[in-house]
């Protein structure tokens, strides 16, 4: 047995938590650079708001409305996720952590306990140990207690937890007759598509389904996806996060950059971000893609989307290396009379930094190698000890006329003495 | 500035430009520095220290002052209206959201939007929110369920420097 605990419209409940002023009141956060809409609130979603609309085009409605714009707060999103897990952790030996916002936990054995009650007393500790509100959803497998979340959370009468295993046969076919095979874990929007085509609409119609003929057609994926929904599990829990296949580091600009000098410096400060993440997983990067956008949305303006994969020789985690030829492949691409908008650069094939296989016809020795290693070793130590980009190349830069633009910034209210919650004594 | 030095550090929190760079030091190799080690006797030569036995680990604010690390925050006072319990202006509250308040307690309540540091009394089917000054008037509370009880402070810190 699986329960899934999910946190609502998280990232607009943290900033609640510690703001009370913005309870009751239609409240989005924004993506990087003040971009979309990354979270909203109910009152939000009410007014027909959909995930992922850019700023911009919601001024009027906002100014109607009131809604208020927060930029995101990665800082204080970390910290109430890292409590929210521990917390969580107390209700069950095992635990996997999906997503910065949802957990699954195992619950076998638990069958003797109302899980019902167990569910409503996460959900109340959580509410009052960190003022985040959560919906838990329970199932003998991983894509049903997924489901019975979905219910949990659209479905207001049964108070934010949903047991699936408590339904008898035909109250279970009620229930997923009712529901779109697209709210299934799994099912994207494409998927759902060609499944529509076959006859295949509700989640019903996806458990009935022939499982061979499904496996045939589509892949052995949607075949285990659908022997889930009959109570089948075949996924269990990843304790331990899997390493990353590729790593992306991107942003967009604060403003739109025209200059080489600016988009070296932002590309070099993103590839030693992925560079420091890379070694963080013991891995090692055996090609490296950069690109770069114009606007899409600005539409009178000359687009312009390259990018260039390098293939390196040797497998390496070095900052060094990795930014020389970042650089390299910057050069390639960039043309002069555009203005871009965003640039980033994807670590690929990824291999285990002990395992990975040197050039046989390298000109680096080994003992560069191991200095390489040392160097990246106390780059890290430092940088961890003293703040990121506290030791850098100097390829990044100091001006960062780029940077990061923040509009509606709020306090990091657990992680910087100077910016604690205030505790009026009036 | 010396120019000869290489190595910087920047401020926490402040866009590095070289107008806020800071000198971290320069790099003396005369310079002495003192280090404590957890063992007292490090000369292999010498006998062992009688204490090395007794060794315990260092004390820890942070164990003392926090029983439920993921239910705890810190909160910074403004105002003086709680100087009769001890809370000053500019104070640091550690609070404990895990706990139940009771009749007396120091609690953070939401009033208007606000996070406010008040009393709670709770007796005899009385709530209210009072200050501990003469000079402000308790707050009270029609419906228990109007009252939103953030949590509760467990340490006041005051700093005398």
């Amino acid at each position: 047995m699986f329960a899934l605990v999910d946190a609502n419209n998280f990232y607009v409940s943290c900033h609640r938590a510690f703001d009370p002023s913005l309870k009751g009141k239609p409240v989005v956060v924004l993506s990087n650079n003040d971009g979309c809409c990354v979270a909203r609130s109910n009152e939000v979603k009410a007014l027909g708001v959909k995930m992922g609309t850019p700023w911009f085009q919601l001024y009027d409605l906002a100014k109607q409305h009131g809604i208020i714009a927060l930029s995101s707060n990665y800082c204080l999103y970390g910290d109430v996720s890292l409590r929210f897990m521990r917390i969580l952790a107390q209700f069950s030996p095992v635990q996997e952590v999906y997503s910065i916002d949802e957990c699954f936990l195992d619950f076998t054995g638990f069958n003797y306990i109302d899980m019902t009650g167990y569910g409503q007393t996460i959900r109340q500790r959580v509410l009052q140990w960190l003022g985040l509100p959560v919906c838990v959803g329970i199932g003998p497998s991983k894509t049903l207690a997924k489901l019975s979340n979905y219910v949990a959370k659209k479905r207001e009468q049964h108070q934010g937890v949903f047991d699936y295993s408590r339904l008898s046969q035909q109250e279970q076919d009620e229930l997923v007759s009712s529901i779109e095979v697209g709210e299934v874990w799994g099912i994207g929007r494409r998927l759902s598509e060609r499944l529509a085509r076959q006859g295949i609409e509700t989640v019903k119609d996806l458990r009935d389904a022939d499982t061979k003929t499904l496996r045939r057609q589509f892949s052995v994926v949607v075949e285990r996806t659908v022997l889930e929904l009959r109570g089948v599990s075949c996924l269990d829990l990843e304790e331990v996060a899997q390493a990353k296949k590729e790593i992306v580091s991107s942003r967009s600009f604060g403003k739109l950059v025209v200059k080489l000098d600016d988009l070296q410096q932002a590309v070099a400060s993103y590839t030693s971000r992925a560079a420091e993440k890379l070694r963080r997983q013991h891995s090692v990067a055996g090609a490296l893609q950069v690109f770069l956008q114009t606007n899409p949305h600005k539409t009178g303006e000359l687009q312009y989307h390259p990018n260039i994969l390098i293939p390196l020789i040797e497998p390496t985690a070095d900052t060094g290396l990795l930014v020389s030829h970042a650089m390299r492949g910057l050069k390639r691409i960039y043309k002069p009379g555009y203005r871009y908008q965003k640039a980033g650069v994807m670590l690929m094939d990824l291999s285990g930094a002990k395992t990975s296989q040197p050039d046989l016809f390298s000109h680096v020795s080994t003992q560069d190698r191991q200095k390489s290693q040392r160097r990246m070793e106390t780059l890290d130590h430092i940088n961890r000890k003293m703040g990121r980009g506290t030791l850098r190349l100097a390829a990044e830069g100091f001006q960062h006329t780029w940077k990061v633009r923040t509009d509606y910034p709020s306090p990091c209210y657990t992680t910087r003495w100077a910016e604690l919650p205030i505790a009026y004594a009036k | 500035m010396n120019a000869s030095l290489s190595t910087f550090i920047r401020k926490p929190g402040r866009a590095a430009s070289l107008a806020n760079v800071v000198v971290l030091g320069q790099a003396d190799p005369t310079a002495k520095r003192l280090r404590l080690s957890l063992f007292l006797s490090r000369i292999s030569a010498g006998f062992p220290s009688p204490a090395d036995d007794y060794v315990e680990s260092r004390l820890s604010l942070d164990e003392h002052f926090v029983q439920r690390p993921e239910a705890t925050f810190f909160l910074r006072v403004q105002g003086d209206s709680m100087v009769g319990a001890g809370i000053h202006d500019g104070d640091l509250l550690i609070v404990d959201k895990s706990l139940e308040p009771r009749h007396g307690s120091i609690v953070i309540a939401e009033v208007h939007g606000e996070l406010t540091v008040k009393k709670l009394y709770r007796k005899n089917g009385e709530i209210a929110l009072l200050a501990e000054n003469p000079a402000y008037r308790p707050i009270p509370v029609n419906e228990e369920s109007q009252l939103v009880i953030w949590g509760v402070v467990t340490e006041v810190v005051h700093t005398l420097r």
